[in-house]
């Protein structure tokens, strides 16, 4: 036995390590299984799974594309937190600070981003399969409606980020996005019905989500929070219960 | 002897264990290696690729906001252009209110009206035709198209511009929209409302009573029976508003028709 494996041994069969560690790399059957049940995020999988579901071609890889997609703005945008300020006097000053100033500043910017983007894109592919493959038939149907939701979030996860650059694009796009709220019926300053409840501009839905009658700093504030911590939170408990019901109800395929 | 045996014996082992892997329930691999490394790689190639798409491409940052300048066009983030594009057809409270619960709830209740057994697990465009027809239409034909004319064919003063068109911000398309009723000769406001909401109410009515002759003769009484006339009222409820979308876009098009109904508090 040479040294290396000497040392090797020793640490392998250390109380420490195995403290940590409960199986090694053998590829027996009963270590595959270990690998999948023992590891907190790989048993979001079952530890056998049919056939046709490991094959691309079969799920494009979409679901899990749109949630790679959520980790990386997870991850990029918990750096972009670091230096941005929610506040109309800094906010775009730091967008620049991030560009010339901050280490890799720029390109977690750039993955954010697009990221952001890739993600609304992939869960469109993810929702178009997943309707071809017929895989929200019974006893899949409320996974397809937590989906559906998920699709949502997306939207809106996207949709108050655009705001915080706090640039020409994102102020107008977020005032001409959000134009459905005064339009709302009833509850609108300017949709139909608008009279039974009185509303204005400055007391209707859209203010109540801009905290004003127009794109703001309330408005700022607020979309920060929706898009750093409200909906962020909210997309992961519907994640959980998505993946928790593809666990259950296992993997659509053909009937055997 | 033992020698001439043990083949047999091995033989008869294998195509039992073959039998076993075709039957019911035994097609399943371990998910550690097969199922992680494909989502490995698919992982490994997706951050290589947005690195590399992120080291090259900068995402967009214009001018410090400007209340006081209002770009022309205005356009909304590029997933809400083909609602923004109905504005063209449509007043904001249909177009980004009511539409857009529509899609919502019609994507919602899919898998409750859909009962068609088969289809479940696998691509087939022969067993669900008509589901899958209905979901291109929605899909491909109204929501993404409608997404690119938003984004790429629509310039200052939301006016249809082509790729190659260079875009003039001062050009001016005469407004020749009429109503409906307008077209039929009404000209008094009352009469043209109410002419615009027996038409509106028709619409919907004859859409829904020909769509429920339309499955009984496709698919036949008992499958009508079967499908319920909940599911039905809402699936054709949903389909017709989804067609009045498209007969509205073809209404504005070729016969510049602005309204169908028009009252002091909604239009149509």
């Amino acid at each position: 036995m040479s040294w290396w494996e000497d040392v090797k041994q020793q640490i392998t069969e250390s109380p420490v390590w195995k403290s940590i560690f409960r199986h090694g790399y053998d590829d027996t059957p009963r270590n595959r299984i270990l690998m999948v049940s023992g590891n907190v995020w790989l048993h979001l999988h079952p530890s056998k799974v049919r056939r046709h579901a490991t094959r691309m071609r079969f799920t494009w890889c979409m679901g899990g594309i749109t949630f790679l997609m959520f980790l990386i703005t997870v991850v990029t945008g918990v750096y972009l937190m670091f230096y941005y300020r929610p506040v109309t006097q800094y906010a775009y000053a730091d967008m620049k600070y991030l560009e010339f100033d901050m280490p890799f500043g720029v390109v977690m910017r750039n993955m954010h981003r697009w990221a952001a983007h890739g993600m609304v894109i992939a869960v469109w592919l993810h929702m178009f399969r997943v309707f071809l493959t017929g895989s929200y038939k019974p006893p899949r149907e409320f996974n397809w409606v937590v989906g559906v939701l998920l699709l949502v979030l997306t939207l809106l996860l996207s949709f108050t980020g655009y705001l915080l650059p706090w640039d020409q694009l994102a102020i107008w796009a977020v005032t001409v996005g959000s134009n459905m709220g005064r339009a709302t019926p009833v509850l609108g300053h300017e949709g139909p019905f608008k009279e039974i409840l009185g509303v204005n501009p400055i007391y209707d839905a859209r203010a109540f989500l801009f905290g004003g009658g127009e794109v703001g700093p309330a408005t700022l504030m607020r979309f920060y929070i929706l898009h750093c911590i409200f909906i962020p939170l909210v997309t992961s408990l519907f994640l959980a219960v998505h993946f928790w019901r593809i666990r259950r109800d296992g993997f659509s395929g053909p009937a055997l | 002897m033992a020698t001439a045996v043990k083949p047999a014996e091995t033989g008869k082992r294998v195509e039992v264990s073959i039998k076993k892997a075709i039957g019911p329930g035994d097609d399943k691999v371990h998910t550690w290696p097969h199922l992680v490394r494909a989502e490995f790689l698919c992982c490994v190639i997706i951050m290589i690729l947005m690195i590399v798409w992120s080291l090259g491409v900068d995402a967009p940052l214009e001018e410090p906001a400007n209340p006081a300048r209002t770009p022309n066009p205005s356009k909304a983030p590029w997933y809400f252009l083909g609602l923004q594009e109905m504005l063209v057809f449509f007043d904001p409270w249909h177009a980004g209110v009511v539409l857009p619960s529509f899609i919502i709830v019609g994507l919602m209740v899919i898998p409750y009206i859909d009962i068609n057994p088969k289809g479940n697990g696998y691509y087939c465009f022969e067993d669900r035709k008509w589901e899958i027809l209905t979901f291109y239409f929605g899909f491909h034909i109204l929501w993404v198209s409608l997404i690119v004319i938003g984004t790429l064919l629509r310039g200052p003063g939301w006016n249809w511009f082509w790729p190659w068109e260079k875009w003039d911000p001062h050009l001016v398309e005469a407004l020749t929209n009429i109503n409906l009723p307008y077209l039929f000769g009404i000209r008094d406001y009352f009469w043209s409302a109410i002419f615009g909401l027996v038409v509106s109410v028709l619409f919907v009515v004859v859409g829904m009573v020909g769509m429920y002759a339309w499955v009984v003769w496709l698919k036949g009484k008992e499958f009508m029976e079967r499908w319920g006339m909940t599911r039905f009222l809402i699936t054709s409820f949903l389909f017709v508003n989804m067609m009045a979308v498209l007969v509205k876009m073809l209404l504005r098009h070729l016969l510049n028709i602005k309204y169908v109904m028009e009252t002091p508090w909604i239009n149509i």
